[in-house]
């Protein structure tokens, strides 16, 4: 995998860009066309830094639109075209990440963050509620006034 | 001779940082005026040593002086003398070293503004922004020198990547590194009070003005950043969730949360750790930026292990950062207790639950962005991209959005929601029209499009109907009200801009994000074709050179129900030096969206292929962006912060200075 990778990315450095989607790989039927466009919004290119195939115009982002074309035009339906994708790449092709035990914690983390802040926010007011009116560290008389003459421009 | 200059300044710079921060710290532990006087004379000879050496690499490429090594990957003869300049920080080594300066201006700008902070908090504020240009200044003299010689010298330079060419581009590093690095302020004064081991509305009122000019710098970085990708990628997109596009918007969550947690602290005295806590995590986040961006971790783990010297070092110099000051915030941070109590339904309590969700939302991308690595740790590579973060970063602003147009009308302490709800009507009715609107127009049916529209007219409307209020509109005399607008305190309408501002951009991301139409195809001169509405006619294609590059030139005529609207010019330019090609989209931006064209390469049949684009709204995105900064701008030149906190130790005499 490691000397796959290497391989890309030379491939990409020496590689002349060509413009992201081009004419001549566009399919004639609008609607297989937009859905080729949908899925490779959400297939990486393999050698960029999280760009979809659609947005990159590295070579091997072309093949794998001319690819999944060539899928959509056999016939294959969209999970399909995936399945076939991602058997030949691996998950990493995937810039929207399949849930499955590996990925549980990263779908699973948002909703846990969330939750810890709304369990977060309630602890507070609750500890908040409780101490109400405990005492509160003194200023000093200096202090009072000076911080007195800060106040004094603010706006109510 | 002047290279050598610059880098013996360097290196005597990191002997001035050290000084900086070892006097000053142990100073004001012992209470010795002297020692802490350091601070201030030390931090101008630091910036003065930096600006320097910097000086001196700017001159090195100016003159191309292909002896040096940072020059030579860099830079070429033929390159127009902005990007000579730009190329200076168009590099790791001498972005490092362009990332110093600020650092080190920012300390200097503190010693010279804080003249009359209390001496101990100045000295400690001060010591601590040394100690983070020790560890940065060590990092580029052992790992990443710009001043290396190239030996033997090379004829000419390798050149500068083409993309980076652009004016947009050029400047875009400097503001994001103002941002980035002026975060580092906030993060001194935040341990230097848990030193100190007190925050009081003083501090925040010092903190403040920091926190805004890093944040108003932040985000004209960000916006020059996805205004380049707009119009020089050549497809329209404006942000990818790139994981360096994450690493600045990052910092720019956790110094939004900031700016706002320490009115909170000025205003009601409470909330304190939570600030200091945010201010840690606002220049946490600008490191793990540094980090990242800089170590080639992203790009693979295979390349960041081959070379680690670069990234070890930032690695340890983060986790010593990060690790140390979290460590002080654990043990000091429970004494600093807030006095101020509220009700979750206030206006502390509403700034509470937005810091929360854009603290969250920062975390989220976080997770997001280092996914990844974490993944190839056990073997499994994968992705993590833009359909993640759009699907679980924009549910988490939604309700922050709404709250925005809220919170500024309920009161301090205990709000009365009912009664906001029911002077925000406008708002709602605007919100619901701009749904209606959303459905009848939409070319394409999605569910964000009429949320996305409904958010920005909320918000618009909740700020506008919070300035009314302010200035008691149709309560009282128009009179009255006009003589309340003009009095208006500037930090005021640095809030009501800013949202104002946000709501503008979000209807701009909405309409970009949603309802793009684009037209891709090959066509010979004299081609029409029809881009929701406007028809593209190509005019032709014609051949040129630039001062460093040849191009293909494509010219379209844009015309709308048979009458004239505009004329686009398109270039295609190859730059020999480096082989590489790039696309100037030609745009024409109208009020409600952008006229965006693209000429490709041309075809066997003398064709070509072009990309036409109409982009709703896309403009407003970046017009939000300049009414933001703007407001934040006009934030900073508040009396307030301007006369307020110098004014602390004075007579009440003096407290008006003629400015």
């Amino acid at each position: 995998m490691t000397r796959l990778l290497l391989a890309l990315l030379l491939a990409c450095a020496v590689v002349l860009p060509a413009a992201a989607v081009e004419p001549d790989e566009m399919l004639h039927d609008p609607a297989l066309e937009q859905r080729a466009r949908d899925l490779s919004a959400n297939l990486r290119c393999l050698v960029c830094q999280n760009q979809s195939i659609d947005d990159s115009n590295a070579e091997l982002a072309r093949d794998l639109r001319v690819l999944v074309r060539e899928r959509i035009s056999a016939g294959d339906s969209d999970d399909q075209v995936m399945d076939y994708v991602v058997s030949r790449y691996g998950d990493f092709v995937l810039l929207n990440p399949p849930f499955k035990l590996q990925t549980l914690a990263l779908w699973g983390g948002p909703v846990v963050f969330l939750l810890l802040g709304i369990l977060g926010l309630v602890q507070f007011y609750r500890r908040r509620a409780a101490t109400a009116g405990a005492a509160q560290a003194p200023l000093s008389d200096d202090e009072r006034k000076r911080l007195d003459r800060l106040m004094r421009d603010d706006a109510p | 001779m002047i290279v050598e200059a610059g880098h013996f300044a360097l290196i005597l710079s990191l002997f001035v940082a050290l000084v900086q921060a070892a006097l000053p710290l142990a100073g004001a532990q012992r209470n010795d005026p002297a020692w802490m006087g350091v601070a201030a004379p030390a931090a101008f000879a630091q910036a003065l040593l930096i600006a320097f050496s910097f000086g001196c690499l700017t001159y090195a490429f100016v003159t191309s002086d292909f002896s040096v090594a940072a020059v030579v990957a860099n830079s070429h003869s033929t390159k127009p003398m902005l990007y000579k300049v730009s190329g200076v920080w168009g590099n790791h080594e001498g972005s490092m070293l362009l990332w110093v300066l600020i650092l080190a201006v920012f300390g200097w700008a503190v010693a010279l503004f804080g003249r009359n902070l209390p001496p101990s908090l100045k000295a400690r504020t001060l010591g601590i922004q040394a100690l983070i240009s020790v560890g940065f200044l060590a990092f580029i003299l052992f790992t990443s020198n710009p001043f290396d010689r190239a030996i033997p010298a090379p004829f000419d330079g390798r050149g500068m990547n083409p993309l980076l060419q652009d004016p947009g581009l050029a400047f875009h590093p400097p503001f994001l590194y103002l941002g980035y690095v002026g975060f580092s302020i906030a993060f001194s004064f935040a341990i230097a009070a848990l030193i100190e081991g007190r925050v009081d509305a003083a501090w925040a009122r010092w903190v403040r003005p920091w926190t805004l000019a890093a944040w108003s710098f932040l985000t004209i970085g960000i916006a020059l950043g996805s205004w380049w990708a707009y119009y020089e990628l050549g497809w329209g997109g404006w942000w990818f969730w790139d994981p360096v596009e994450n690493a600045s918007f990052m910092p720019w969550l956790a110094g939004t949360a900031l700016l706002h947690s320490a009115v909170v602290v000025e205003k009601r005295d409470t909330m304190k750790a939570w600030t200091v806590f945010l201010a840690i995590v606002a220049f946490s986040f600008s490191l793990l930026g540094t980090f990242l961006v800089r170590s080639g971790v992203l790009t693979s783990v295979h390349a960041f292990a081959t070379d680690p010297e670069r990234g070890v070092f930032i690695l340890v110099l983060l986790l010593i950062v990060v690790g140390g000051s979290f460590a002080l915030f654990a043990w000091r941070g429970p004494q600093l207790t807030g006095g101020g109590l509220f009700r979750p339904i206030s206006r502390e309590g509403s700034l509470l639950l937005n810091n929360l969700l854009m603290s969250i939302g920062a975390v989220v991308v976080l997770f997001g962005t280092l996914f990844p690595l974490f993944a190839q740790v056990v073997d499994y590579k994968m992705s993590v991209g833009a359909p993640f973060f759009n699907r679980v970063f924009v549910p988490l602003m939604v309700p922050m959005i709404a709250t925005m147009a809220v919170a500024p009308l309920l009161s301090w302490k205990r709000g009365d929601l009912p009664g906001a709800m029911g002077r925000l009507w406008a708002a709602g009715a605007a919100a619901a029209a701009a749904v209606a609107v959303a459905i009848a127009v939409a070319t394409k049916t999605s569910v964000w499009g009429p949320i996305g529209l409904a958010l920005a007219a909320w918000l618009a409307m909740g700020t506008v109907v919070e300035l009314a209020e302010r200035i008691r509109l149709f309560r009282t005399s128009p009179a009255e009200s006009l003589r309340r607008l003009g009095r208006m305190p500037r930090a005021a309408w640095g809030m009501t801009l800013a949202h104002f501002g946000m709501a503008v951009a979000i209807a701009g991301m909405t309409g970009a994000g949603v309802w793009k139409v684009e037209s891709i195809q090959t066509m010979k001169p004299g081609d029409s074709v029809n881009v929701a509405g406007y028809v593209y006619t190509f005019k032709g294609a014609s051949e040129g050179r630039g001062p460093n590059y040849s191009y293909i030139s494509g010219v379209f005529d844009v015309t709308r129900n048979g009458q004239p609207v505009t004329t686009l010019e398109s270039e295609k330019r190859i730059y020999p030096v480096r082989g590489m090609p790039t696309t100037e989209a030609a745009i024409e931006s109208l009020f409600l969206g952008d006229l965006y064209a693209v000429i490709g390469d041309p075809q066997e049949d003398g064709s070509f292929a072009t990309r036409l684009y109409f982009n709703p709204l896309v403009a407003w995105m970046w017009a939000g962006a300049l009414i933001m900064v703007f407001g934040g701008v006009l934030s900073l030149t508040d009396r307030r912060y301007r006369v307020g906190a110098p004014v602390r130790r004075r007579p009440p005499a003096a407290a008006q200075p003629a400015e």
